[in-house]
């Protein structure tokens, strides 16, 4: 059995590293279509401001990308290195997302990016062009992939479990590709990347605006950054609750976590606005609730129940029970695996064999697990109220805050006044940051979520991780956090400062500090 | 559907080209980013150095990760047990590859000399590390890794860390690095010209011959070392867990497969005629067919290394029936099967745009181009 503490800090290093990767990647996917848009304006227009935008715009882009690669790389060395039952138990159909996405998506965005930055002399207009569309598509198609992935750990369709390999195995490749919830999560996840981008332009834009610099280059850049923001910020409202849906289908647990549904209510649900859950009592203080809007969102019907907690837990109690025949089946035929009887009474309840694993993180020999183990199991496989149900509300009002910046943003640049609107300008500067902690919150609900499982309902997490020693995981957390701290100052260090130099980084003796020191004569 | 037992080994085969791929693409840019802080004297050469790669670097360590993503969807328990055994190799790797990215992309964004000091040493660690490495856990692999699989199939490395670093695989490890050194050097010496192309030529033939000479006598070591035989029956079209075989360790098993076909002696003899038709070329000026020698050279030697040790893939020393072989490690068929028409499509698909994107960017580059694009040059 693996040590728990190698289990929680295998854990640790991985939520560390992931989401600190999603730093970088949502700016990449949002400002990717947002030059690509740039681009577009200046080769229909010929305009030279557009092809200004889009070179500065993507130093910035490149600033970010850099370091999207370099922590993407730990992703893919870190199921192999520290998720190594996982990857031999899921290899099969996990690994085939990531190859293809190497494959398909990868290659064409790496290609391209490198003739992006370097191509602006060597390629015609419609060239450079297409190759700026190449990289969008690359890396929105990435994107696609890897979600495609990350959806078949939510929910784990197309495959069944073989016990001579003892792993699962792809049954059906279509069902995997076209896995609601990665469609859902796709959409949401993307919408989000460019609301990301969308409000890095827009505040960078507004600052300049505010300071009174490079007016005109601002100025275009700031409504492109509120019409693509706008369509982008509805996008991922309608699509996050497109994603409620499916986890209403799929992760009964996950939802009902998130909104601290403790007892089934009598069907429509209401929709729990704020509160404070309490997990000991299993009530939720000062709860402010609108009838019904829970049921609609979440079964897309009146009559049709959401399970709360408790019921939840007496059906997990009973998926347990038969996990452990599961269990003592599947060793039964392993050690006779050509008795057919063996494997008939296997088949008959594999489908609950995670369950009985969920028990091993207590006991070896699930068959001798005491009724304290299974209470303590089936309260494991219930995650956490209060993280979700916080992390998911302030989410959401982060999403409705900016969702109402591109709206006025939008709205007084068509009406083209923005730029007197001062207080406009200053909440477009400090939104900055607000899309990445929406972001990162999201990706919280959804893994944090998705525990006590790796593979939701297939493998528990305790039995995910690779056979080291705790100090092995503690040397490379260490490590981590020495270069990704280091990492992190360099980009932030180069960010601050070519945003503050402004197109004049660009060295085209057009732009503010530039015309200010010739005007001054040095 | 096609026939499990030919999946298995075209996909032995398609590892065995990613790996090439890898070698020949991201090997040339490693190359040159070894080379980078000692064939480059002044900013400007190291410029000129550095941009002779900045367009293409990143696309070729797609390579890299697709063959990494391969071994994970089609070898799922190689990647399970070799990137969990080989913990803190790995992690140097990754680790020394971090200086990539942000080594090409932020040295030139600030003009200050020890910052730019400071990432072309980056640049040279994120290069040498990992085609070191990459060698020497091949050659720990040649002469079988300590490891077993519970009876759940959990994979369990039972060695140190320091016991990787023994004489047969450190000669891997010089074999990988002055392969990719040399390649790259080829590849400066097309790009370049004056100075930095005269070095370049001088480091391609010294590291050439480091080569040859590393892999002729990693061949004499070889004859003699224990290798692995399969001692019971193998059903090679069957799904199958790698616990059920029994292996023997026999001394100079790992030659039994060029005894046994004369022609695969063809392999490691490219290595060499690679090798010393890259020094030729290079001394009569012939520069890209000096890069596609050294290609050619690393075909050699990479097949040599899978072809040794076939049907092996990852043989055990500690429980030697717990060995990966290329019937036993790999995926369900179907899986095996959707992948390679994804890698069939694909795979000539990216060849021609790649080859499209080198095409744009051809030419000699020098220090007049970089003095002129101070601010969109790397």
């Amino acid at each position: 059995m693996i040590e728990e503490s190698v289990v929680n800090l295998s854990r640790l290093q991985f939520a560390a590293t992931a989401l600190y990767h999603f730093l970088f990647v949502p700016l990449t996917l949002g400002m990717s279509f947002l030059l690509a848009i740039m681009e577009t304006v200046y080769v229909m227009t010929g305009k030279e401001v557009y092809r200004d935008m889009t070179k500065f715009w993507g130093k910035l882009f490149g600033i970010n990308f850099a370091l999207g690669v370099t922590t993407g790389l730990t992703m893919e060395f870190q199921f192999g290195t520290n998720w190594a039952y996982y990857s031999h138990y899921v290899g099969d159909i996990f690994g085939a997302p990531l190859a293809i996405e190497g494959l398909l998506a990868f290659f064409l965005e790496s290609t391209f990016v490198g003739l992006f930055f370097f191509g602006w002399d060597r390629l015609s207009k419609v060239g450079h062009l297409t190759v700026t569309y190449l990289v969008a598509i690359g890396s929105n198609l990435s994107a696609v992939l890897i979600l495609i992935a990350n959806g078949w750990m939510q929910n784990p369709v197309g495959a069944d479990f073989n016990p001579v390999t003892m792993r699962m195995e792809l049954t059906n490749f279509t069902d995997v590709i076209f896995n609601p919830v990665a469609q859902a999560k796709f959409v949401h996840t993307i919408s989000a990347g460019y609301v990301t981008g969308s409000a890095f332009v827009l505040g960078v834009s507004a600052w300049y605006l505010l300071k009174g610099r490079d007016v005109e280059f601002a100025r275009r850049s700031f409504r492109i950054a509120a019409s693509f923001g706008l369509a982008a910020a509805l996008s991922v409202i309608v699509l996050g609750d497109e994603s409620g849906y499916t986890a209403a289908e799929t992760q009964e647990t996950k939802l009902a976590a998130m909104e601290a549904m403790w007892h089934t209510e009598p069907a429509p649900a209401g929709l729990t606005l704020f509160g404070f859950p309490d997990e000991k009592t299993r009530t939720t203080h000062m709860e402010i609730k609108i009838p019904y809007v829970m049921g609609l969102i979440g079964t897309r019907s009146t009559d049709k129940q959401i399970p709360g907690i408790d019921e939840l837990e007496q059906r997990i109690a009973a998926r347990i029970d038969r996990g452990i025949l599961a269990v003592k089946a599947l060793e039964a035929l392993r050690r006779e695996p050509k008795n057919a009887t063996l494997l008939a009474n296997f088949s008959a309840v594999k489908a609950d064999l995670g369950y009985g694993l969920l028990l091993k993180k207590y006991v070896a020999d699930v068959s001798q697990a005491t009724p304290e183990m299974k209470a303590r199991a089936v309260d494991d496989a219930i995650p956490a109220v209060a993280p979700m149900f916080w992390s998911f509300r302030i989410m959401v009002a982060l999403s409705l805050c900016f969702l109402s910046l591109f709206v006025l943003s939008f709205w007084f640049a068509a009406r083209n006044s923005f730029m007197q609107k001062k207080w406009l300008l200053k909440w477009a500067v400090w939104g900055i940051p607000l899309p990445w902690v929406a972001c990162e919150l999201g990706w919280f609900v959804a893994e944090y979520g998705r525990q006590p499982w790796t593979i939701h309902g297939v493998l528990p997490t305790h039995l995910s991780t690779s056979a080291l020693s705790a100090g092995s995981l503690w040397f490379s957390l260490g490590g981590f956090l020495l270069f990704y701290t280091g990492l992190l100052i360099a980009e932030l260090y180069l960010m601050f400062k070519y945003a503050r130099l402004g197109p004049a980084s660009l060295g085209s003796g057009r732009y503010h500090l530039e015309t200010a020191s010739a005007a001054k004569g040095v | 559907m096609i026939d499990y037992e030919i999946l298995k080994l075209i996909w032995w085969l398609l590892v065995g080209v990613l790996l090439l791929g890898f070698a020949v693409m991201d090997g040339h840019d490693m190359g040159v980013g070894t080379l980078l802080p000692f064939v480059g004297k002044s900013d400007d050469e190291r410029r000129v150095i550095l941009n002779s790669v900045g367009p293409h670097w990143e696309g070729n360590q797609v390579w890299f990760i697709t063959a990494g993503g391969a071994i994970f969807a089609a070898w799922p328990l190689v990647y399970a047990a070799a990137f969990s055994g080989f913990y803190f190799a790995m992690l140097a790797v990754l680790w020394a590859l971090f200086f990539r990215p942000v080594g090409f992309d932020y040295r030139s964004k600030v003009p200050d000399a020890r910052w730019r000091s400071f990432w072309d040493w980056g640049i040279f660690v994120g290069s040498a590390v990992p085609a070191l490495v990459f060698g020497v856990a091949f050659g720990n692999v040649i002469q079988g890794v300590p490891f077993h699989f519970s009876d759940i199939m959990m994979p369990y490395y039972t060695g140190s860390f320091w016991a990787l670093f023994n004489p047969f695989a450190l000669l891997c490890g010089v074999v990988s690095l002055s392969m990719l050194v040399a390649h790259g050097a080829n590849y400066l010496v097309i790009r370049t010209e004056g100075q930095v192309q005269q070095r370049a030529r001088r480091a391609s033939m010294i590291f050439t011959l480091i080569m040859l000479l590393a892999f002729a006598l990693g061949g004499v070591m070889v004859a003699d070392m224990p290798g692995y035989v399969i001692s019971s029956v193998v059903e090679p079209g069957a799904a199958q867990s790698p616990l059920t075989k029994t292996v023997v360790v026999q001394a100079g098993a790992w030659l039994e497969n060029y005894q046994r076909y004369p022609l695969t002696m063809l392999i490691p003899a490219l290595g060499f005629i690679g090798g010393v038709l890259s020094i030729l070329l290079v001394a009569s000026k012939r520069g890209s067919l000096a890069f596609i020698a050294t290609g050619i050279a690393e075909l050699g030697i990479i097949f040599t290394a899978g072809v040794s040790i076939f049907p092996f893939v990852l043989p055990s020393s500690s429980q030697p029936g717990s060995s990966l072989t290329v019937w036993d490690c790999v995926s369900s068929q179907r899986t095996l099967g959707i992948m390679f028409w994804v890698a069939l499509v694909m795979t000539p698909i990216i060849i021609l745009y790649t080859s499209w994107a080198y095409r744009a960017m051809r030419g000699k580059l020098t220090v007049a181009h970089i003095q002129a694009n101070k601010h969109s040059a790397y």
